[in-house]
C-alpha cells in the first residue's frame, strides 16, 4: 500500500499522478474464506478491516451486490454523536466515537472527521426535561453533553432563530462538542483500502442469492451470482436488505425497511458551523466542506425498497428548516435522494449472533447507522472472531424481542401529559 | 447599440431599454433580455470563477445547463439570492447582480493561486493528506478547507417574501413547450383533454425561439392554445420532480422578473396529478473536452445560436466552431448567414456531409476536417486557438474571439428517470434514451430521441499531441473536474460511474452534470476499455434545477407551520397574564404570576390556594372519547388493564392503557354514563394515538363487538375546580344534581346543568383535594368558566396552571405518563398493580407482562425520594447511584422523574425510577451532580394525605 | 405521493388521506396467555418485510376511518389491489 502523506502527494504530483496504485484491487471470489461479510458498506468494510487488523483473521471476503459504499453509507447526512440516554446505547455509540477519533491516521486515509459539535434543540418543557436527563446520564457515563441557554445556542450557531414568539421556540439545547460529521464515501474507501492491504478480498457486483447450511444447521457458505463461496462464518451487514438476506438462512427478523430521504442545498460560503438537530420540529442540518447545507428528511410511512420518497416529506422538512433558520428560505435545494433504512421495534440495532451457528448480523440501525460505523465494524468483527459478543454489543441481541429487555431510546423521549 | 447586438435580430424589445448593474457597473439591455444576453451584448465575457481553481469563466450555455455563469442578485431588504444562472435571470429595471467566489474582484482573484498549484490538488487529494501532525487537523487544516467552501455568499437576513402552493389535476401534463411539446399540446387540446403545458422559460417556444423559420407557426400555435378553455399554460415554471402515480411537483416563479415585485407570493408550488405525462424537455448539447475549453468565450454552439436568434446578440466578431456533430455546422451556417463572421469550422471527422461542407465553402468559411482544437489563447477572453490534425501534425494558430463547441446531444431524461422509467443506450446519440416507462408517460421530440440534429462522433476528449496528464481539459466546469481527474479516478480503482462521480465530484455541481455526465462516462469508458453501458449511469435526482426552500415549504410558515391548538378558555388565561407552555400541539397556561412573582412564587401561591381554598384549572386539552354500544364495557375490558364490566353507571374509574408490548402508553379517568355509554379521557398528547389504537382493535381484531368510538376532545370544555371550597363555589350554579358527599361521592359522575348549560359533572381529583371536573359543550366553556370565576370570588378562587397541577399531583404520587413513565415502564414498575385486573384472562399488553425480563427482579420501580436536606430540590432527569465514590462510568440505578418544591409540606419532594426501588424503602441513594453529591431517602411516592380524607371530603 | 384505492369509499385518493398500519393478516392470538414467549414474539415483532409483494394494512384516516388491506409491491410501490378488512389474504 502506498502510504498517503503530503510528501507522497507532492512526489506523485511531480510525476503527474501517473503512478498511484488502485485504492483496492477488484478481487475475484476464491472457493472459500475464513470469514465472509455480506455488504460492503462502511459497517461491513469496517468489520473486515478489524477482523484482519485486530483479530488476526485475514482470509476474509466482503461481498457486495452493487458497488461498495453505494447503500446507506453514501446516502446519509454523516452525523456523528454518542449522547444517547441508556447506558447500553451510550457505550455502543461512544465506542464508535472513540474510534472515529484517530480513524484517519489508523487507516492512513483522511475521512474528514470533523468535531464541529452536535446541538439538539429543546422546544418545550418536555424536551428540556428529556435533554437534562440525557445530560446527567451522559456525564456519569463519561460522555460529553452540555446544556446551552438559547443565547449560548445562538452564539454557537449564529443562523439559529431564538425568537421566543416562534411556533416552536428554542428553550435551550444539548451540545455534544465531540459530535460532528465525517465524509461518508471516504469512510468506505478508507476501510476498503486498508482492509485490502491486509489481504481482505473486496468482491463487488456479486449478489448473495442463498445461504447454505449444513446438516447440523451451521453455516457452510453463501451462494452468489458468481458461484458458491464457502465459509464457516458469515456476517450480514446489509442494512435495508437484511430481512431478505436473513430469510435465505431461514430466519425471520423483527425488521421493517422504510424509505428515508435527505437533501442538499446549493453550495454557499461557510455560514453554519455545527450540526443542529431538532426532534420536535423534525430538522437535521449541517454544512458540508463543499458548502452545501446537508439536511435530513423523514421516513415515508410505508415499507419500501424503492429508494424513492414522496415530495410532501421534503416539503415538511424544508418548512421545518426555514422555521428554525428563516434566513435559509431563499436557499435552493440542489439534490434530494432516498435510502432504505431497516428499523427494529425498539429502534435500536441488532448486533451479534443469530440462532444459526456461524451466522452473525449487524442491522436495524434505522436512521442512525453512519455514526456507529467504526464501532459496529469493530464489534461485529469481535463477535465473529470470538463467536461471542463483546460486552458492549451483548445487550443488542435478538433475544430482547422475546424477553422484553428492549432498548427504546425514542420511547424514552415520548411526549405525553 | 453595441457591436455585439445585431440590428433586426432576436425577440427583445428594442423600444424598451432596461438599466441594470453587474459588479457595481451600470449597463443597459432590453426588455426580453436575460442577464446573460444583456451582458454579452455589452461585450462582457467574464461572468464568474470556478469552484476549486477559481478559473475565470464565461457563459457555456443559454439555459438550465449553465455551470459557469452563476451570480448573486440582491433586491434589498433581505431579498438576496445566490447562485442564480445568468441565462435564467430575466432583466428588469434596476437589477443588481454580482459575481461570486472571487476576492477581491472578478478580474483579480487571489483564489486563482489554486489554479497554479492545481497539480497538487487532484481529485481526492484531501483523503491523502492533512493527517499529520494530527493536532493540525482541527486547528488548521479543517478550518482552512471549510473556509474555501461554497460559491455565493449565504443569505444573512430572514426572507420577507411569501410563497404559495396549490394542487392541480389534468388529463395530460406536458413538460416543455418547444415544438414537440406544443405539438403534443395541440393534439391533446383537439382531443378535448384537459391539458397543462409548463415551461421553465419566460417565453414559450423552446428551440423555436431561436429559429426564425418557426416564428409564424409558434405565434399561431401559442394563440390557439392560449384561447383554448381546456389548456392551462404555465410559463416560468420548472417541473422539479416526477413522483409516484404521475404526481409532478413544479415551481412557478411569479415575481423575480418584476422590477416591482408587489405583495403577492414570490413563487408557487404546483402539485400536479396527471392522467398522462408527456415529457418534451428537449436535449442539451455536449461540450467538447480539450485544453482551454473553459476560457471565457468558449461555449456551446447551440447557446451561441440562441443568443443570436432569440436575443439578437453575437457571441463574437470572429467565431471559430469546433464540431464533431453536424448540428455545429448547421448552427455555424445559420449564424454566418445572419452576418456573424465564422473564422473556421473545425471537425474531427475526416468526412462530413457534402451538403454542409459545400454550403460552408459557398459562404467562404474555412473548414478543417480531421482536426481538433488543441489549445486556446487568452485567460479572461478568447484570443485565438491552436488547431492540429487528429494525429498531432500540422499545428497552426488561428485568431478568433469565441469558440463554439458542438459535441453532440444529450436528451433530457431527468424526469423520466425520476419516474423510474428504464433507459437504453443509443450509439447513434451517444447517450441514454427513454426505453420502457414505469408510469403512464411518454417522451416526445429530442428528449425521446425523436429529433434529428444530424450525425456525429461520440468521444470522451479531443485528441491532443500533448500528454493528457499535463493539462486541464474540463469535463465538469463548475466543480473543475478535468479529464485527467477522471483518468486518475480510474487509475485508483474507481470502476463504476458512481465511484468516479463521488471521487471526482463530477456531476455534483449545481447543474447536476447536465453537460458533464456523458463526457465523463465516455472518458471512463475509454480509460477502462469497457463499453459505456458497463460503467453504468448515475441516477438523476430531483429537482431538475435547484428550487427555493421557501417554495417547497409553501404556506407552512410561522403560524401556519403547525397550527397551535387553543382551548376556548385560552383567551381568558391570556387576559389574566398566564405564562404558557406548549404541550403536544396545544398551548396551556403554565402559571398565573402576579406582579413581581416568578414561577416559583406563583406556583407556591397557587398550590396553597388549592390546598386551603379553591383553584380553577382549564383541563379542556385532555383527550376525550365517547364509547357507545351494547359491547362498550366488554371493549374497554379488553383494552384497559382493569375491569370495566361491573362499573355502575354514574361511576368513574382510573384506566391504564398498555401497548401490546406491556408498557404503559396512556391513562385517564373514565366514566360510565349509561350501560352502553362511556366517557373516556386520555392524556393531552395521547388523544389521537389512543383513538387510532382503539379503532384498530375494534375494526380488525374484534369486529364482532358492537361499539362506536367518537372523538369528543374538542366538543367539551373541561373546567377543573379543586380544593376544599370547590363544592361551595359551584353549589349555587348547579341544577339537577345533588352535590352532597353521600349522593355524589368521589369518582362519580352526574348529568345536570351548570349556569343553565348541560354538563357532565365529574367528581374527580388529580390534586388530592375535593374536586370537580365540569364538562360543558366547548362553545359554553368560557361562559361557564367566568360564571364559576365570579362565584368563586367570595371564596378566594385562584386560577392555576399546569405547573401547579404537576406539584399537587406529585404530592399525592399520581403519575404523569410520559414523565414518570417513559415507554419502558409496566404497571407493576409504576406501582399501579392495583389497576391491573388479576382475574381478567386477557387485555392488551397482558401477555407481554409475563415475559422473562418483565418478571425479573431488579427492574426500575417508581418510588418517592426525600432529600436529606429538605431545601434541596433535585433536578428532574438527575441520575441515581448507590455508590457515589465509584469512577466514571458509574453504575446508575435510576433517575429522578418528577421533582418540586412543595409549599404545602415546606420541603422538596421527588419521584424516581430506581432499580429494585420497592425493596429499598428507607435506604439512602446518591445523586452525583457537578461539584457535589446529593443524598436522599427512598420513600413511598405519597407525600400528602395518604389516607385520602381530603379527597373524600 | 402514492394513490390508494379505499375499498369502502370505492375511490382512489392521495396518500395524505391514509395512514399506513403495518403488515396485514397478523391476527392477534385468541389466547395470548397460552402462547410461548417465542410465539408471542413472533406475533409482536417478526415481520415479513419482503422485497416485492406485501400484504399490508392502511387506514382511510381522513376519510371513512376504516382499516383495510392491500397488496403492494415494495420495490415499485405499485398497488396490486386493496380489499376490505376480514377478507382472506390475497
Amino acid at each position: 500500500m502506498t502510504r498517503f502523506s503530503a510528501m507522497s502527494l507532492f512526489a506523485k504530483a511531480l510525476g503527474n499522478h501517473k503512478t498511484w496504485p488502485e485504492l483496492w484491487p477488484d478481487a475475484q471470489p476464491k472457493a472459500s474464506y475464513d470469514a465472509i461479510i455480506v455488504g460492503a458498506g462502511g459497517h461491513g468494510l469496517g468489520a473486515a478491516y478489524y477482523l484482519a487488523k485486530k483479530y488476526g483473521i485475514t482470509n476474509v471476503a466482503v461481498i457486495e451486490k452493487g458497488w461498495l459504499g453505494g447503500g446507506n453509507t453514501g446516502r446519509n447526512t454523516t452525523i456523528v454523536r454518542s449522547n444517547y440516554l441508556y447506558d447500553e446505547s451510550a457505550h455502543l455509540y461512544d465506542h464508535a466515537v472513540k474510534l472515529w477519533d484517530g480513524l484517519s491516521q489508523d487507516l492512513n486515509f483522511n475521512v474528514m472527521y470533523s468535531k464541529r459539535g452536535v446541538m439538539m434543540l429543546a422546544h418545550n418543557v418536555h424536551d428540556v426535561q428529556s435533554f437534562q436527563r440525557h445530560i446527567h446520564a451522559n456525564r456519569l457515563n463519561g460522555v460529553d453533553n452540555e446544556w446551552l441557554t438559547p443565547e449560548q445556542a445562538k452564539e454557537y450557531c449564529p443562523p439559529l432563530s431564538i425568537d421566543p414568539g416562534a411556533r416552536h421556540p428554542v428553550l435551550g439545547a444539548a451540545l455534544q462538542r465531540r459530535g460532528g460529521t465525517a465524509r461518508h464515501d471516504s469512510v468506505a474507501w478508507g476501510y476498503a483500502r486498508a482492509a485490502s492491504a491486509l489481504g481482505v478480498d473486496i468482491i463487488q457486483n456479486c449478489a448473495v442469492t442463498g445461504i447454505r447450511r449444513g446438516a447440523n444447521g451451521a453455516i457452510e457458505g453463501v451462494e452468489t451470482t458468481r458461484g458458491f463461496i464457502a465459509s464457516k462464518k458469515v456476517g450480514v451487514s446489509a442494512a435495508g436488505n437484511t430481512s431478505v438476506v436473513m430469510q435465505m438462512a431461514g430466519l425471520d427478523f423483527p425488521l421493517e425497511s422504510y424509505p428515508l430521504q435527505a437533501l442538499v442545498s446549493e453550495p454557499i460560503k461557510p455560514v453554519f458551523p455545527c450540526v443542529v438537530m431538532s426532534n420536535t420540529v423534525h430538522a437535521y442540518i449541517s454544512q458540508s466542506d463543499k458548502g452545501e447545507l446537508v439536511i435530513g428528511a423523514g421516513t415515508d410511512q410505508y415499507v419500501s425498497y424503492s429508494q424513492r420518497g414522496a415530495l410532501h416529506i421534503v416539503e415538511h422538512t424544508l418548512a421545518a428548516i426555514c422555521e428554525i433558520f428563516p434566513m435559509f428560505r431563499r436557499m435552493r435545494m440542489l439534490r434530494n435522494w432516498g435510502g432504505i433504512v431497516d428499523v427494529t421495534p425498539d429502534r435500536s440495532p441488532i448486533l451479534g449472533k443469530t440462532p444459526v451457528p456461524g451466522l452473525y448480523v449487524n442491522c436495524g440501525w434505522g436512521t442512525g447507522g453512519f455514526k456507529a460505523t467504526p464501532g459496529a465494524g469493530d464489534l461485529l468483527a469481535y463477535t465473529m472472531a470470538r463467536d461471542e459478543p463483546h460486552w458492549i454489543n451483548a445487550p443488542f441481541n435478538l433475544d430482547r424481542f422475546r424477553n422484553g429487555r428492549l432498548i427504546d431510546e425514542a420511547a424514552a423521549a415520548a411526549v405525553a401529559h | 447599440m453595441s457591436a455585439y447586438r445585431l440590428d433586426g435580430m432576436g425577440r427583445v424589445n428594442r423600444g424598451a431599454p432596461v438599466n441594470f448593474t453587474f459588479d457595481g457597473k451600470s449597463y443597459q439591455g432590453f426588455a426580453g433580455d436575460s442577464l446573460a444576453s444583456a451582458l454579452l451584448a455589452n461585450g462582457v465575457s467574464l461572468f464568474g470563477r470556478s469552484f476549486k481553481y477559481h478559473r475565470p469563466r464565461g457563459l457555456l450555455g443559454a439555459g438550465a445547463e449553465e455551470p459557469n455563469a452563476l451570480v448573486s442578485v440582491d433586491r434589498g431588504g433581505g431579498r438576496y439570492t445566490p447562485n442564480l444562472r445568468a441565462p435564467a435571470v430575466e432583466l428588469y429595471e434596476g437589477l443588481n447582480a454580482r459575481s461570486q467566489n472571487r476576492w477581491p474582484s472578478l478580474q483579480t482573484d487571489f483564489g486563482s493561486i489554486n489554479d497554479r498549484l492545481g497539480r497538487f490538488f487532484p481529485a481526492g487529494f484531501y483523503n491523502k493528506t492533512f493527517m499529520w501532525p494530527r493536532s493540525f487537523w482541527e486547528k488548521l487544516y479543517e478550518p482552512s478547507i471549510r473556509r474555501m467552501a461554497g460559491l455565493g455568499d449565504a443569505p444573512t437576513e430572514a426572507d420577507p417574501d411569501t410563497y404559495s402552493a396549490c394542487y392541480a389535476y389534468c388529463d395530460v401534463l406536458i413538460v416543455g413547450a418547444g415544438p414537440a411539446g406544443i405539438d403534443a399540446a395541440l393534439e391533446a387540446c383537439a382531443a378535448r383533454k384537459h391539458v397543462i403545458l409548463i415551461d421553465e422559460n419566460d417565453e414559450l417556444g423552446g428551440g423555436a425561439l431561436a429559429d426564425p423559420a418557426l416564428a409564424a407557426w409558434l405565434e399561431t400555435s401559442l394563440r390557439d392554445l392560449a384561447n383554448a378553455p381546456n389548456v392551462t399554460l404555465l410559463r416560468r415554471t420548472t417541473a422539479l420532480g416526477y413522483y409516484h402515480d404521475n404526481f409532478i411537483g413544479a415551481v412557478e416563479r411569479l415575481t423575480d422578473h418584476l422590477a416591482q415585485p408587489g405583495h403577492g407570493a414570490r413563487e408557487q408550488l404546483w402539485r400536479i396529478r396527471a392522467g398522462e405525462v408527456v415529457l418534451a424537455q428537449g436535449a442539451i448539447e455536449r461540450p467538447l473536452v480539450f485544453e482551454g475549453n473553459d476560457v471565457p468565450g468558449v461555449m456551446l454552439a447551440s447557446a451561441a445560436r440562441t443568443y443570436l436568434f432569440r436575443f439578437g446578440v453575437a457571441v463574437g466578431r470572429n467565431v471559430a466552431v469546433m464540431a464533431v456533430h453536424d448540428s455545429g455546422w448547421k448552427d455555424a451556417l445559420a449564424m454566418a448567414k445572419a452576418g456573424v463572421r465564422i473564422a473556421a469550422i473545425i471537425d474531427l471527422r475526416e468526412t462530413v456531409a457534402a451538403a454542409l461542407v459545400d454550403e460552408a465553402k459557398a459562404l467562404g468559411i474555412r473548414t478543417e476536417l480531421g482536426s481538433a482544437v488543441i489549445g486556446v489563447a487568452g485567460r479572461q477572453a478568447v484570443k485565438g486557438i491552436e488547431v492540429s490534425r487528429a494525429d498531432g501534425s500540422m499545428r497552426q494558430k488561428l485568431a478568433c474571439d469565441a469558440v463554439l463547441m458542438a459535441g453532440g446531444w444529450t436528451p433530457s431524461v431527468h424526469l423520466w428517470s425520476h419516474s423510474l422509467g428504464k433507459l437504453a443506450w443509443s450509439d447513434d446519440w451517444g447517450a441514454y434514451l427513454p426505453d420502457v416507462p414505469n408510469e403512464n408517460c411518454r417522451c416526445v421530440g429530442a428528449c425521446g430521441g425523436k429529433w434529428s440534429f444530424g450525425s456525429g462522433l461520440n468521444i470522451g476528449a479531443l485528441p491532443s499531441p500533448r500528454d493528457p496528464a499535463t493539462f486541464k481539459a474540463f469535463v465538469d466546469f463548475q466543480n473543475d473536474v478535468t479529464a485527467k481527474d477522471i483518468a486518475l479516478a480510474v487509475r485508483e480503482g474507481m470502476k463504476s460511474v458512481e465511484h468516479i462521480k463521488r471521487y471526482t465530484t463530477n456531476g455534483m455541481a449545481t447543474d447536476q452534470g447536465k453537460t458533464s455526465n456523458l463526457n465523463a462516462l465516455q472518458l471512463a469508458s475509454s480509460a477502462l476499455d469497457r463499453p459505456v453501458q458497463a460503467i453504468g449511469l448515475t441516477t438523476f435526482r430531483p429537482p431538475y434545477t435547484p428550487q427555493t426552500f421557501g417554495a417547497l415549504a409553501g404556506h407552512a410558515k410561522d403560524a401556519l407551520f403547525q397550527p397551535v391548538r387553543k382551548t376556548g378558555i385560552d383567551p381568558w388565561a391570556e387576559e389574566h397574564g398566564a405564562v404558557f407552555e406548549l404541550v403536544a400541539q396545544w398551548r396551556r397556561a403554565r402559571y398565573f404570576p402576579k406582579a413581581g412573582e416568578d414561577m416559583h412564587a406563583a406556583v407556591n401561591r397557587e398550590c396553597l390556594a388549592v390546598r386551603e381554598g379553591v383553584g380553577i384549572f382549564d383541563a379542556s386539552t385532555l383527550g376525550k372519547i365517547e364509547v357507545v354500544g351494547p359491547d362498550a364495557a366488554e371493549f374497554l375490558n379488553r383494552m384497559y388493564t382493569n375491569p370495566w364490566k361491573q362499573l355502575e353507571p354514574g361511576r368513574c374509574r382510573y384506566g391504564l392503557l398498555l401497548r401490546e408490548d406491556g408498557f404503559i402508553t396512556d391513562d385517564g379517568v373514565s366514566a360510565r354514563m349509561a350501560p352502553d355509554r362511556f366517557h373516556l379521557t386520555t392524556t393531552t398528547g395521547g388523544a389521537a394515538r389512543v383513538l387510532n389504537m382503539m379503532e384498530d382493535y375494534l375494526q380488525t381484531e374484534w369486529p364482532d363487538l358492537n361499539v362506536w368510538l367518537t372523538s369528543t376532545t374538542e366538543q367539551y370544555a373541561v373546567i377543573a375546580l379543586q380544593g376544599p371550597k370547590a363544592r361551595d363555589v359551584i353549589a349555587p350554579l348547579v341544577a339537577g344534581i345533588d352535590l352532597s358527599p353521600e349522593a355524589f361521592p368521589h369518582m362519580a359522575v352526574r348529568e345536570g346543568t351548570i349556569c343553565g348549560v348541560p354538563t357532565r359533572l365529574f367528581r374527580v381529583s388529580f390534586t388530592g383535594e375535593l374536586g370537580f371536573e365540569i364538562n360543558v359543550p366547548a362553545a359554553y366553556g368560557r361562559h361557564v368558566w367566568e360564571a364559576v370565576w365570579a362565584a368563586g370570588q367570595a371564596h378566594g378562587i385562584t386560577p392555576y396552571g399546569t405547573e401547579t397541577m404537576h406539584v399537587l399531583r406529585a404530592e399525592k404520587g399520581f403519575i404523569i405518563v410520559g414523565q414518570d413513565t417513559d415507554g419502558t415502564v409496566t404497571p407493576f414498575d409504576a406501582g399501579l398493580d392495583w389497576a391491573v385486573g388479576k382475574k381478567k384472562p386477557d387485555f392488551v399488553g397482558k401477555r407481554s407482562m409475563a415475559r422473562p425480563d418483565i418478571v425479573a427482579s431488579g427492574r426500575k420501580q417508581l418510588v418517592g425520594l426525600l432529600t436529606d436536606d429538605p431545601s434541596v430540590v433535585l433536578e428532574e432527569g438527575a441520575q441515581i447511584v448507590l455508590d457515589p465514590n465509584q469512577p466514571v462510568p458509574m453504575k446508575m440505578v435510576g433517575h429522578v422523574t418528577s421533582s418540586y418544591w412543595s409549599a404545602t409540606l415546606g420541603r422538596s419532594i421527588a419521584m424516581a425510577l430506581v432499580a429494585g426501588g420497592f425493596d429499598r424503602m428507607g435506604e439512602t441513594i446518591y445523586v452525583p451532580m457537578p461539584g457535589k453529591t446529593l443524598t436522599a431517602k427512598v420513600v413511598k411516592p405519597m407525600f400528602y394525605d395518604a389516607e385520602g380524607s381530603r379527597l373524600n371530603g | 405521493m402514492i394513490l390508494i384505492h379505499c375499498p369502502y369509499c370505492d375511490e382512489t385518493l392521495p396518500e395524505l388521506e391514509f395512514a399506513y398500519a403495518g403488515e396485514a393478516h397478523i391476527a392477534r392470538p385468541l389466547d395470548p396467555s397460552g402462547l410461548s414467549d417465542e410465539d408471542w414474539e413472533r406475533y409482536l415483532f417478526i415481520r415479513a418485510n419482503p422485497r416485492g409483494r406485501h400484504n399490508e394494512r392502511w387506514r382511510h384516516v381522513h376519510g371513512c376511518g376504516r382499516f383495510f388491506n392491500a397488496v403492494r409491491d415494495t420495490v415499485t410501490d405499485k398497488f396490486e389491489l386493496t380489499y376490505k378488512a376480514g377478507e382472506p389474504r390475497k
